[in-house]
């Protein structure tokens, strides 16, 4: 099965990076957007058996920094 | 004093570290490459700056899962001086050596220049022939050297007194723009709760030498050598 993690930066970490792609997007002219965060997927080809606990290991002690990120991810 | 400098494949200052090591009378230093397992003959751990695994999913997520980082942790915890300099002090924090973390710089630019920092303690092995206050010009080099923790790490570290020092001005003042990437307290380098582990982003490997503009450097390892 491909499993698909996604993490973001923690809301109370600056996110430079979305700050400066929020400020492009007024640029394009669209002046209503709020809080722009930018992190990453990652695709994962996991065995059907796999158990979420270890979908959650994976993602908490390699793809994430628990730290400064929060994860989440779909099958 | 027998200094290790690990070696991951993407560190680029490890060569600066063990000639500014070799060059101290009472020190001497080797490489040791991230699969071996042993640091049997060292009295000391440096891990060095540069890009481990090409910084890979975060700074220094990889390099934690190589072989002689088990070794490390070992060695921390008997006690063993561990030193880490801008992606060592990335590997140290993602290895759970030192509490936070460091993210992308707050301007987004890599900022490489000279920079003041401030001591902020003299209670550590790394900073003990310093003295309180003293500032010392010692360049950085990094895009994300910003360093983040909680609310209530942070209170812990103040209250451990485990800031060690802190981005200033030429006169010592910490303010805010003095500090190069947004770091929380202007923190530049802090140690463990049991005070030796160190990691910092400058680099006081590049001020061991006149001809590098600063010596400043030299406190660092000095203290260690008198320790």
């Amino acid at each position: 099965m491909k499993v698909l993690v996604t993490v973001l930066p923690k809301p109370s970490v600056l996110d430079p990076q979305g700050a400066a792609a929020a400020e492009a997007i007024r640029h394009l002219g669209l002046t209503g957007v709020g809080r722009v965060r930018i992190g990453k997927v990652i695709e994962l080809e996991l065995p059907d058996s796999t158990p979420d606990s270890e979908i959650h290991r994976i993602a908490k002690d390699l793809l994430s920094n628990p730290v400064i990120e929060d994860y989440s991810f779909s099958k | 004093m027998k200094f290790a400098v690990i070696r991951f494949p993407g560190s680029n200052c490890d060569q600066d570290c063990v000639l500014a090591l070799n060059n101290l009378s009472g020190a001497s230093a080797d490489f040791v490459w991230h699969k071996d397992t042993s640091l049997a003959s060292f009295d000391a751990v440096v891990v060095p700056g540069g890009f481990s695994y090409g910084d890979y999913l975060r700074c220094g997520a990889i390099a934690r899962f190589s072989p002689i980082m088990q070794t490390v942790k070992s060695f921390a915890a008997s006690g063993g001086t561990v030193l880490g300099i801008c992606n060592g002090f990335q590997i140290l924090c993602e290895s759970g050596l030192l509490p936070g973390a460091l993210v992308r710089n707050k301007g987004l630019h890599f900022v490489c220049k000279h920079q003041s920092i401030r001591v902020e303690s003299t209670n550590s092995r790394f900073t003990h022939t310093a003295t309180k206050g003293q500032v010392l010009n010692i360049p950085i080099a990094h895009g994300e050297g910003c360093y983040f923790a909680d609310d209530a790490t942070l209170a812990a570290l103040n209250a451990n007194d485990q800031i060690l020092v802190r981005y200033c001005d030429a006169s010592g003042q910490t303010t805010e723009a003095a500090n190069p990437n947004g770091s929380r307290e202007n923190i530049a380098g802090i140690c463990n709760e049991t005070r030796n582990v160190f990691g910092l982003m400058p680099h006081p490997e590049r001020a061991c030498d006149p001809a590098l503009g600063s010596t400043n450097g030299l406190v660092i390892f000095d203290s260690l050598l008198k320790c």
